[in-house]
């Protein structure tokens, strides 16, 4: 546990927070890391949002986006990660790694959001949707008010498993070819600097925690009022039994 | 293909030490974890306890369990079993919920009906609960499984050897082969898993041949996409 004090010693001794000669600053690096992780949920959510609503709207392409879940699920991402950044360059037109390794980013993120977007719409009764054409509410409507304010618990809840992924993804590409809270791990950990080592695990670790807090107070309010937690549960365990949808991260109150 | 065939010693010892990391952390993320869902099914302080310190614990990248988890237990920095630990407490998180679900899912009439006609809470654990919650803890452990097996490769990024060595050496020296035979390798191991832990449910969950895949989807449904 020492070793844990000096991790959190490490982290505030101000010295590590500013470039050196020798190694990035603690600032450079989360600046690095909060960029690339907006970026590529910015665009992930640009991309996934759209096609998940348009799922689970139509129920068209249902059985693609079950696949695509499964199979992401599966599939180790650090491999994808090294093949998409060595691959990409490659491409013509694509210019420099920062770029390439945002789309490698948003390839691994999308399954997830995807997911809790589709699986969001699912979850709102049918009979409510039938009920909100019928008082004349054009499908844009339908979609607009009724399904995604009432799939918004799922809906956020793809967001915030994309968010961890991305951050966690994050951390690693610091392998390959970025500077993020990472690098201070692996610096650490070749250096034999345990304090180093530790003080970017912490970093890391209270970076995941903070977001995915806010993400899950995000959550807990995004359902509109009048919607008791109760009712939405209910509805949602039993859409969630008939749709096979893996969104949800593990979280409390869900 | 060439580069694979040569190098099948390589990726063989890879897989190996692989499987070494995947499976304790599998079965023994599983034993524990049944009893563990089976308490929180019937305790709410324990669920609400146990279920959050897990989701917290999810919540940590991969590449901080693992350099967290020797510190913690003292353990040296290259040792392998702290990889085992780090997915196995992953594990627990999918599979402490997924057996909580699964026991809370059986009817409270059944439950009394064994009671009435004299069996003991052990009995009734073993004869009537276990059974019911069966399907649904096969298509947890499934799915840890499969997110065992892809997670373990992060270990070859910090010296634990795994296919994921495959990958930062493939990257190292810009060899693309070399990290597809590792993807490809996972997937395998992946599929072969899967394979295993259906046939071994088909063999023990007779009676549930055909709401199984009904079942399995609830379960699923519950899970998580690390």
């Amino acid at each position: 546990m020492n070793l844990i004090q000096a991790g959190f010693a490490w982290i505030f001794d101000p010295a590590h927070w500013s470039d050196s000669s020798s190694s990035v600053g603690i600032g450079d690096a989360l600046v690095q890391h909060l960029i690339l992780t907006g970026i590529s949920l910015a665009l992930t959510a640009i991309i996934a949002l759209p096609i998940g609503f348009y799922i689970g709207h139509t129920g068209r392409g249902r059985n693609a986006a079950i696949f695509l879940s499964n199979a992401a699920r599966a599939l180790p991402s650090v491999g994808l990660l090294t093949v998409l950044i060595l691959a990409i360059p490659f491409i013509k037109g694509i210019p420099g790694n920062y770029l390439a390794d945002v789309i490698v980013f948003v390839i691994l993120g999308l399954p997830s959001m995807l997911t809790g977007a589709y699986a969001g719409l699912e979850s709102v009764d049918r009979q409510t949707i039938d009920a909100a054409r019928a008082i004349g509410m054009t499908e844009w409507q339908v979609l607009l008010k009724v399904e995604i304010p009432l799939g918004a618990q799922l809906i956020v809840g793809g967001v915030r498993s994309t968010t961890l992924q991305i951050v966690a993804t994050v951390t690693i590409a610091s392998f390959l070819t970025q500077v993020t809270l990472g690098t201070f791990i692996i610096a650490g950990l070749a250096q034999n600097d345990y304090p180093k080592m530790l003080g970017g695990a912490i970093l890391v670790a209270a970076l995941a925690l903070i977001l995915d807090g806010i993400l899950a107070i995000v959550q807990r309010f995004a359902s509109p009022r009048g919607v008791s937690r109760s009712t939405t549960k209910s509805k949602k365990n039993t859409a969630r039994g008939a749709t096979n949808a893996s969104t949800q991260p593990i979280t409390e109150g869900n | 293909m060439n580069w694979v065939f040569q190098n099948f010693s390589t990726i063989w010892g890879y897989v190996l030490d692989h499987i070494g990391l995947s499976v304790p952390a599998i079965v023994v993320g599983f034993v524990l974890s049944v009893p563990l869902g089976y308490w929180t099914s019937k305790s709410p302080i324990a669920r609400s306890i146990l279920l959050t310190v897990f989701s917290i614990l999810y919540t940590l990248p991969a590449l901080v369990l693992f350099v967290l988890v020797p510190v913690a237990l003292g353990l040296s920095i290259l040792d392998p079993n702290n990889v085992v630990v780090a997915l196995t407490v992953y594990a627990m998180a999918i599979m402490i919920r997924t057996a909580n679900d699964a026991f809370a899912a059986v009817s409270p009439t059944v439950r009394e009906s064994a009671r009435a006609i004299g069996y003991s809470p052990v009995q009734r654990f073993f004869r009537v609960e276990l059974p019911l919650a069966g399907p649904v803890l096969l298509a947890g452990i499934r799915v840890v499984s499969v997110s065992t097996v892809s997670l373990a490769t992060i270990g070859g990024f910090i010296g634990i050897p795994s296919l994921g060595s495959l990958f930062l050496t493939g990257f190292q020296i810009q060899y693309f082969p070399e990290i597809w035979s590792g993807i490809v390798a996972v997937l395998i191991i992946a599929a072969v898993f899967d394979l295993i832990l259906s046939t071994v449910g088909r063999i023990l969950l007779p009676w549930n041949r055909r709401t199984t895949r009904r079942r399995a989807a609830r379960a699923v449904a519950v899970e998580v996409t690390a």
